[in-house]
């Protein structure tokens, strides 16, 4: 994974020295409160409902074993011993002091982490495929990248203070699992058709909150070396055109929707063209040092299939269910990614504690290479394991509480942290998922149901990316009580759709038996081996609407 | 209003114009965009430097026309976190732009780097928030950050071509 040289040590050690600046010129008055909150925000620390809350950057969610580590010694000293992994392949912490945040950023440095970034008007940290580099179905690591975009970002003149934050997350694979389509952003590696030349497919304009787009290919295929002054083009036009009269208006998806693709293809089409790009770009052998990082790990020639594995998964049928829910075949023979869950029934979704935090470290470095990614979907991932090993992996997550094999399933739901913690909640989320993971608790149901991926916001701005949710579920305010609304046919991946509304929204009680009967009807309806999703597009909304009972809105 | 040039403030030459006020026969003057044709054909009899400001809505192509008679653009920045401004300093160097560049506008010591680095000379700020930050908050919002990824601004090289010299 990418390695911090003395440049990039320099520039994170300098942005804390700053920030450090900021936060004694608020308290001694030279920066008013309106000028600190963005520079607050920049540097990852919101103003919650109890406390104050960081969010740390986990580039495109790829972790080190020593780096989780650091995560689970700052949970324990300068928070309640423990951490939120977030959509955004980022961690946060809910409960840590003003005082104490230059010396969390010290500490994360240390381990060539920090908190660029992750919130204000900016270009926010960048995703990518947690499978990166070891996806089957991979045309490229889509990682260097990201880091390359990261680099790019951090701290730009120009781009800093936008008309609203910004998202880009880049794919390698033609299966999107890094949600391309619901960022701001989307970039997928592919080759050229006819040059077979590595470039880029970018879209723009897709996002969630309260106006859900899906985003819009601006460029079929955008040659690698024009990434970066492409890019800047984009922004440029955004920059200078997105809207700053409403909040709620000013991502680039409202400025595409209300201008049109075709004219903002156009503008920064334009702008592109009378560019200097080489100036800006960066040079190949750039591109070339950071890919060096994300080269493989040493993996050893292994056999397609392992015997002492086949000897366990046929005396073991827990263990052998965690294998078929939890692994993704692995583009090195012998090899598998595995998801460990951080959504055990009962549990608030993406929640690790310090403990559960270094034992995922050291099932990364005896197990892994050393290396962890954290999803989207809020679960952590061992990129690198052989099939020997999986049944000693499997027993030490066991151990550690760690092995629910519920990867894709109705309980692997995604929730934001809701009325819990946050100050724009209308709704509590967590409860919500713990009362369906539980109703669902039973394994065998679970794998009957097959993939589902409930998504739960807490408000509006749909943290929880309801929109993409098969079912999505937004916890509004109506008349004093708590209202969800549910939706269903959202889907993040290549296939990008939005969630239609199924019916008036119901009260958190009602919730969990709300989801059974959409469930009873998709199994009544379901053909051969369909996912939820393909019978809801088969059969249609309607055949859904009767899962409302009038008596539990 | 306090004028912050090469991390001092320094003397305005330049005075904004009022709307209804005539154009003078003397000094350096700052007229409204919607002026600039008239106060450009009294440039030949003006003793002075010439000078416009703009909103941050204008478009930067529509001045190229006009970058040999006025000395000085003046754009505005109605906020700090609007930053708009900075894209269309980067466009009017872009399109050949030599003379002043300057943002007007209650920017703060943080942005010192961003600006320069986006073709601004000066930032002409209000008196309440020049009374807040010294002089020496700007020098030291000017190299908080010696280091930059983004190749293509004003500034000295970047870590990208660091990189390159040092292999």
């Amino acid at each position: 994974m990418y390695r911090y040289d003395e440049f990039d040590r320099t520039f994170v050690k300098e942005r804390v020295a700053e920030f450090r600046s900021q936060v004694e010129r608020r308290l001694d008055g030279s920066l008013s409160d309106d000028e600190f909150r963005p520079l607050r925000l920049m540097n990852g620390l919101y103003l919650q409902l109890h406390a104050y809350m960081l969010r740390v950057a986990i580039p495109y969610g790829t972790l080190s074993a020593r780096q989780m580590r650091q995560l689970a010694m700052i949970a324990d000293q300068w928070d309640k011993g423990y951490g939120h992994f977030t959509t955004r392949q980022n961690i946060q912490y809910n409960w840590p002091k003003l005082s104490d945040v230059p010396a969390i950023l010290d500490a994360l440095a240390e381990v060539e982490m920090h908190a660029i970034q992750t919130s204000g008007n900016c270009i926010r940290n960048v995703t990518a495929d947690q499978f990166a580099g070891v996806a089957f179905d991979e045309v490229e690591d889509p990682r260097p990248t990201a880091e390359l975009i990261r680099q790019w970002s951090s701290l730009h003149p120009e781009f800093t203070f936008l008309p609203r934050k910004f998202k880009i997350a880049v794919t390698g694979a033609a299966h999107d699992r890094a949600a391309i389509k619901a960022h701001d952003i989307g970039l997928r590696v592919l080759r050229h058709p006819d040059t077979q030349a590595i470039g880029y497919e970018v879209s723009v304009g897709g996002g969630l909150g309260r106006t859900p787009l899906i985003g819009k290919i601006i460029r079929a295929f955008l040659p690698r070396q024009d990434l970066l002054p492409y890019l800047e083009a984009l922004m440029r036009v955004y920059n200078s055109e997105g809207r700053r009269d409403n909040k709620y208006k000013a991502r680039v998806k409202i400025l595409v929707h209300e201008t049109g693709i075709e004219e903002i293809r156009k503008a920064v089409e334009e702008e592109f063209a009378v560019m200097d790009g080489p100036s800006i770009a960066a040079d190949l052998k750039e591109v070339e040092r950071i890919a060096a990082y994300f080269a493989p790990p040493a993996y050893e020639t292994l056999p397609a299939a392992s015997t002492s594995l086949q000897a366990a998964l046929e005396s073991n049928a827990i263990f052998a269910r965690f294998v078929e829910t939890n692994s993704f075949k692995h583009k090195v023979p012998g090899y598998r990614a595995i998801t460990v869950s951080l959504k055990p029934i009962g549990g608030a979704p993406g929640d690790a504690t310090s403990d559960e935090m270094r034992a995922l470290a050291d099932a990364a470095d005896q197990f892994s290479f050393g290396e962890l990614r954290v999803t989207h979907l809020q679960n952590i991932v061992l990129p690198y394991v052989k099939d020997d090993d999986l049944f000693a992996l499997w027993s030490f997550l066991t151990d550690h509480g760690l092995a629910t094999a519920n990867i894709g399933l109705i309980t692997d739901i995604v929730a934001c942290p809701g009325m819990d913690y946050c100050a724009l909640a209308t709704a509590r989320s967590i409860p919500i998922a713990q009362a369906i993971a539980t109703k669902f608790a039973d394994p065998d149901r679970q794998k009957l149901i097959g993939e589902l991926g409930i998504k739960i916001s807490g408000c509006i701005n749909a943290c929880g990316h309801h929109h993409i949710g098969h079912i999505g579920i937004l916890g509004l305010e109506k008349s004093g009580e708590e209202s969800y609304q549910i939706t269903l046919g959202g889907d993040a991946t290549e296939t990008a759709s939005i969630g239609e509304r199924l019916g008036p929204g119901v009260t958190a009680d009602a919730v969990p038996d709300t989801i059974e009967r959409l469930v009873d009807i998709y199994l009544a309806e379901r053909q051969a081996d369909e996912r939820f999703i393909d019978t809801y597009r088969r059969v249609g909304l309607e055949r859904f609407k009767g899962a409302i009972h009038a008596v539990d809105a | 209003m306090p004028l912050m040039r090469n991390l001092s403030f320094v003397a305005d030459s330049f005075r904004h114009l009022g709307d209804n006020e005539a154009i003078p026969a003397s000094g350096d003057i700052i007229v409204p965009l919607a002026r600039l044709e008239e106060a450009a054909n009294r440039l030949a009899s003006h003793k002075g430097k010439l000078g416009i400001h703009v909103p941050n809505t204008v478009k930067p192509a529509s001045l190229t026309a006009h970058f040999n008679e006025v000395a000085l653009i003046s754009v505005a920045f109605p906020a700090f976190s609007d930053g708009r401004g900075f894209s269309i300093a980067r466009r009017l160097r872009r399109n050949g732009f030599t003379g002043t560049l300057r943002a007007t506008g209650p920017l703060i010591s943080d942005q010192y780097a961003y600006a320069k680095a986006c073709g601004f000379d000066e930032i002409d700020l209000p008196e309440a928030l020049a009374a807040r930050q010294t002089v020496d908050q700007w020098k030291k919002g000017a190299s908080a950050i010696s280091l930059s990824y983004q190749r293509g601004y004003a500034r000295p090289s970047t870590i990208l071509d660091r990189r390159r010299a040092a292999h």
